[in-house]
């Protein structure tokens, strides 16, 4: 008598466990190549009043209109990069997640790279240096008469 | 010596990089707009949805447009100055009502008093995005041939008024940039 109970609750509450979506669906863009490039643009750009979410994470009045202007310029048959553009006009470098390349992002672009290339630089010579010392023997002290 | 200097030169520059990072505002996002010419747009006015409010409005003089409404704490925190800036300021102010209600926004007016020369309504906030707003209250500095000087954002304080918007607009009138 108690299994179909437990069976139900447990149904009920693997139900209730539906991941929670943070935007309600929007109508999709009749055209799949401009609906990709909605979803792909949404996720790209900052929402400048919750500033650490997407525009499409964000259920800011502000992120619904700039996700309202981005439909309306796709559908109006503008390029993604046409979107870039009018948004960075706008709002300026910071609304893009991944700025473009530009004087002042190059060493933003740049800086992993060098850093692993210094890192490495020190740990060549590091390792060069060790590999170059004399082998100390088994009571620590170098081996002489070399 | 380098095995002392070098980190810790490396460790007094990154000291300085966070010291210099630690006292900015990441909330403040600079326009791009700025030295450009202020977007076209025209809106219904507040006080008559049958005329309109546009760029052309603004150009032949100085002015300021402040971007405002009922919902904005900081507006409400700011009128005090508006309606001083009105009285004194001697550039006209015109208002942008940005995602409210018009009935609110004129009750708000009539009870808290107009510094505006006039108020375009932009329920829908496509303006706002054309000017770049991202939080109310937002008050930018426009010259007399559109181009736009100076924005503030956040409530507009009588020394923002000096230190910020006097200079700019001495300079706009000498015909010199700042």
């Amino acid at each position: 008598m108690r299994r179909p109970v437990t069976f139900l609750l447990t149904a009920m509450l693997l139900l209730a466990m539906q991941p929670a979506s943070a935007i309600a669906p929007e109508e999709s863009l009749a055209d799949p190549v401009q609906q990709a490039a909605y979803e792909h643009l949404t996720n790209e750009v900052r929402c400048l009043v919750c500033q650490n979410q997407t525009i499409a994470d964000s259920t800011a009045p502000l992120a619904v209109d700039l996700r309202r202007e981005i439909r309306r310029l796709l559908e109006a048959g503008q390029s993604e990069e046409q979107v870039k553009t009018f948004l960075l006009e706008r709002y300026g470098d910071f609304v893009l997640y991944r700025p473009r390349w530009q004087t002042n992002t190059a060493m933003l672009w740049l800086a992993p790279g060098l850093l692993l290339l210094i890192g490495a630089a020190a740990l060549w010579r590091i390792i060069s240096r060790r590999t170059s010392l004399p082998i100390p023997t088994e009571d620590g002290d170098p081996p002489s008469g070399t | 010596m380098w095995r002392y200097l070098l980190p810790g030169g490396i460790f007094a520059l990154l000291v300085a990089v966070f010291a210099v990072g630690l006292f900015r505002d990441p909330g403040y996002v600079p326009s791009p707009l700025i030295g450009k010419p202020a977007p076209e747009f025209s809106l219904p006015r507040l006080d008559d949805p049958q005329k309109n409010l546009q760029r052309q409005d603004l150009l032949g003089k100085t002015s300021l447009v402040n971007v405002w409404a009922t919902w904005c704490t900081g507006c409400r925190q700011e009128h005090e100055t508006l309606l001083t800036l009105a009285r004194e300021g001697g550039v006209p102010i015109f208002g942008i009502n940005w995602k409210d209600d018009p009935v609110l926004a004129r009750q708000w007016l009539q009870q808290l008093g107009n510094p505006y020369a006039a108020v375009g309504v932009d329920e829908e906030g496509v303006t706002a995005i054309d000017w770049g707003v991202y939080g109310a209250p937002e008050t930018f500095l426009v010259g007399p041939d559109g181009t736009v000087l100076y924005k503030h954002i956040a409530p507009m304080t009588l020394a923002v008024w000096r230190d910020e918007f006097m200079p700019r607009i001495a300079a706009a009138r000498s015909g010199i940039s700042p």
